[in-house]
């Protein structure tokens, strides 16, 4: 699990970049006036972005810019899992290992996690990866799939998973998504068993509707 | 079997354009004015007769629900939010709708936001799905860009759509706890009442709906009411996504019919269960919350909310997740168990203390060391938890406990009956 502790280690301060601050002003556009808290959690995802964890000062800042108590900022970062509280691997890995991956020998995954990172929320001797595992992830059938950065990784095998790995922490790069070749995204592996027909993609679906069903009166054209 | 006519979202697996071109030309954003042009309340007539029930989970009935939002705009505006906080165990659907349909869920909100009177609309998406995120905002960008929503845009009614993140946290799934956490607060749920068709959103009167919920309408004023109403039996009509995963040959997502056999559903589409269907142990119908059920109702239940119901388990998500006989089914259970007690917010004692009970109980359980009277225990605690929080998350981790108990209780009795003759007298420690 995350840790929810602040790291011992802080920096002084936190600055946004340029680019950051005004993709925070169309943020708060977003919101209605008086409720720009609402940023919080996109700000301090943003900020997360930018330094790889948030740290104590980001928050402060962050409470500043929203006209909120500290506290309140602090209590969101410390509540989502999400928000690395702690410096993480340059790729950081989230293992899925709820019972839909499990099934399907996520825990096989953690041990390959075990033998090339090493425990658990520890960054590697490179500084390239860590992992934690995490609670379901929402792609059950694509496990087992781990998350790194900002993708997933699909339909695992140890082998794969291995390989995975090891490109990353030499900083090569790894296309996301399925790793099962009979498959596209979520669909069945091999010949799909639906959306086959043809018809649903000649158009006739946009033809022009003439009259809704249950309408009277009639709908003029 | 549903035909492919009949599928609403025929992109579901990302093989044709996602884009505002390719969606059109499958039917998307067809008459969208000519719907509103008919008024409010035909939209919520519609909805209401073609039976639809929302697909998040509980299963009430979507056109009743936009019914109870106030009639008139007062002084405090009315908004929409979309829960697309997808994070039932055994549920990957509405991301699929996000990636490669999104211009039907963006189409929903216009419709359902004009039935309702709101102007804008958010969609709260969980922190995880950040591709979903980046192609539902592309989609959106699109959209305004082509003036189907937006200020002045082409359907009359001024109508801004925002999408907002969560950043890990089951529990914003809960439609107060995801009012909570928009409005930038721990995801902890709210005492009903006030609903938030009274106060939802900013104290004003919100509806919040799911994400599969919202997209489906668009289409099925299109098609009828009538149209919707074939498929499924009487009270559970429709087609529905079904997310199967776990030990079957190909695991996937598919549209089907409701009240379709949970057999016919996984021997026509995912190929089987793993080693046939002999082998088959037992299936969580409805994502991890509700009671799983033995081969011998999975035999021939059929797959809806009515159905599942007699057999005090659930349609939920219709997230089925299939264990076959290698399972280690309290060892699965008590993983179960382990994400409630991460993801009980801490709000009411009899979660928040409950969950970690139950989860180092069946820890123990898994491997034997226990007792028999410590299963009637458990049971006892589960009931305890159940029906006594604010929100549904304590039921939902008594729930999967409780079914365990109830179907494979010999089995448990047997692992703890081996784990002591290997040892002869031993005392049993209290959970603590």
């Amino acid at each position: 699990m995350a840790s929810r502790k602040p790291h011992r280690e802080q920096p002084t301060s936190f600055q946004w970049s340029s680019e950051n601050m005004t993709w925070c002003e169309g943020q708060m556009q977003k919101y209605p006036e008086g409720r720009q808290a609402s940023c919080v959690i996109p700000f301090l995802w943003q900020a997360q972005k930018q330094d790889g964890w948030i740290s104590i000062p980001a928050m402060e800042v962050i409470a500043r810019q929203l006209e909120m108590p500290y506290i309140r900022v602090y209590e969101v970062a410390s509540f989502y899992t999400m928000f690395n509280l702690a410096p993480v691997g340059e790729y950081f890995v989230q293992l899925c290992g709820t019972t839909p991956c499990m099934l399907r020998d996520a825990e096989d995954l953690k041990e390959i996690c075990k033998k090339v990172i090493g425990a658990e929320n520890t960054i590697n001797d490179t500084g390239k990866l860590s992992w934690l595992e995490v609670e379901c992830l929402g792609a059950c059938c694509n496990a087992p799939m781990v998350q790194i950065n900002d993708y997933y990784y699909e339909d695992l095998t140890t082998g794969k998973f291995e390989e995975i790995l090891l490109k990353l922490d030499k900083g090569e790069y790894v296309e996301p998504g399925t790793f099962n070749p009979g498959r596209h995204t979520s669909d069945p592996e091999g010949e799909n068993t639906t959306l086959t027909d043809e018809g649903l993609y000649d158009g006739s679906m946009a033809k022009k509707i003439r009259k809704l069903p249950n309408s009277e009166p009639t709908v003029t054209e | 079997m549903l035909q492919d006519k009949d599928r609403i979202f025929t992109n579901l697996y990302g093989l044709q354009d996602y884009r505002l071109e390719g969606a059109k030309q499958r039917g998307a954003w067809n008459a969208t004015k000519e719907i509103l042009e008919m008024g409010g309340d035909w939209i919520i007539d519609q909805t209401k007769e073609s039976g639809l029930r929302g697909r998040g989970g509980a299963g009430f009935p979507t056109g009743l629900k936009w019914s109870f939002m106030p009639k008139e705009v007062g002084d405090r505006p009315h908004y929409l939010v979309v829960n697309a906080d997808e994070s039932e165990p055994g549920t990957c659907k509405d991301r699929e709708i996000m990636r490669h349909d999104p211009h039907l869920l963006i189409e929903g909100c216009l419709v359902a936001s004009f039935a309702m009177k709101a102007n804008t609309c958010y969609i709260y998406i969980r922190g995880e799905y950040i591709f979903e995120r980046e192609q539902l905002q592309r989609a959106i960008d699109e959209a305004y860009e082509a003036k189907l929503i937006g200020k002045d845009n082409i359907h009359g009614w001024d109508f801004d759509l925002h999408v907002h993140h969560g950043a890990g946290a089951y529990i914003c799934g809960e439609e107060t706890a995801l009012l909570e956490s928009l409005e930038g607060k721990k995801g902890q749920p709210r005492l009903k009442p006030p609903f938030p068709a009274g106060a939802g959103l900013y104290g004003c009167p919100t509806t919040v709906n799911n994400v599969e919920s919202i997209a489906v309408v668009p289409t099925i004023i299109r098609r009828g009411a009538d149209w919707f109403k074939r498929f499924g039996r009487d009270r559970n009509a429709g087609t529905k996504v079904f997310c199967i995963s776990g030990h079957v040959n190909h695991p996937c997502n598919v549209e089907e019919a409701m009240s379709i056999p949970l057999k016919t559903l996984i021997d026509t589409h995912c190929g089987g269960v793993r080693g046939g269907w002999d082998n088959l142990k037992a299936i969580i119908p409805g994502g991890s919350s509700v009671r799983c059920l033995p081969k011998d109702i999975c035999d021939d239940v059929l797959m809806d909310f009515d159905a599942l119901m007699e057999h005090k388990s659930g349609l939920g998500t219709a997230a089925v997740i299939v264990m076959d006989q290698s399972t280690d089914i309290v060892k699965a259970i008590a993983r179960i168990s382990y994400f409630y007690k991460h993801e009980s917010c801490g709000q009411c004692t009899p979660c928040r203390e409950g969950t970690g009970w139950m989860w180092r109980v069946l820890e123990r359980m898994a491997v034997g060391d226990s007792s028999t009277a410590e299963i009637d225990k458990l049971l006892s605690v589960a009931g305890q938890i159940e029906g006594h929080t604010i929100c549904a998350l304590g039921d939902a981790a008594a729930w999967p406990v409780q079914g365990l108990i109830e179907h494979f209780r010999p089995e448990i009795e047997e692992r703890i009956n081996n784990y002591r003759a290997d040892r002869g007298h031993m005392q049993v420690i209290a959970a603590e």
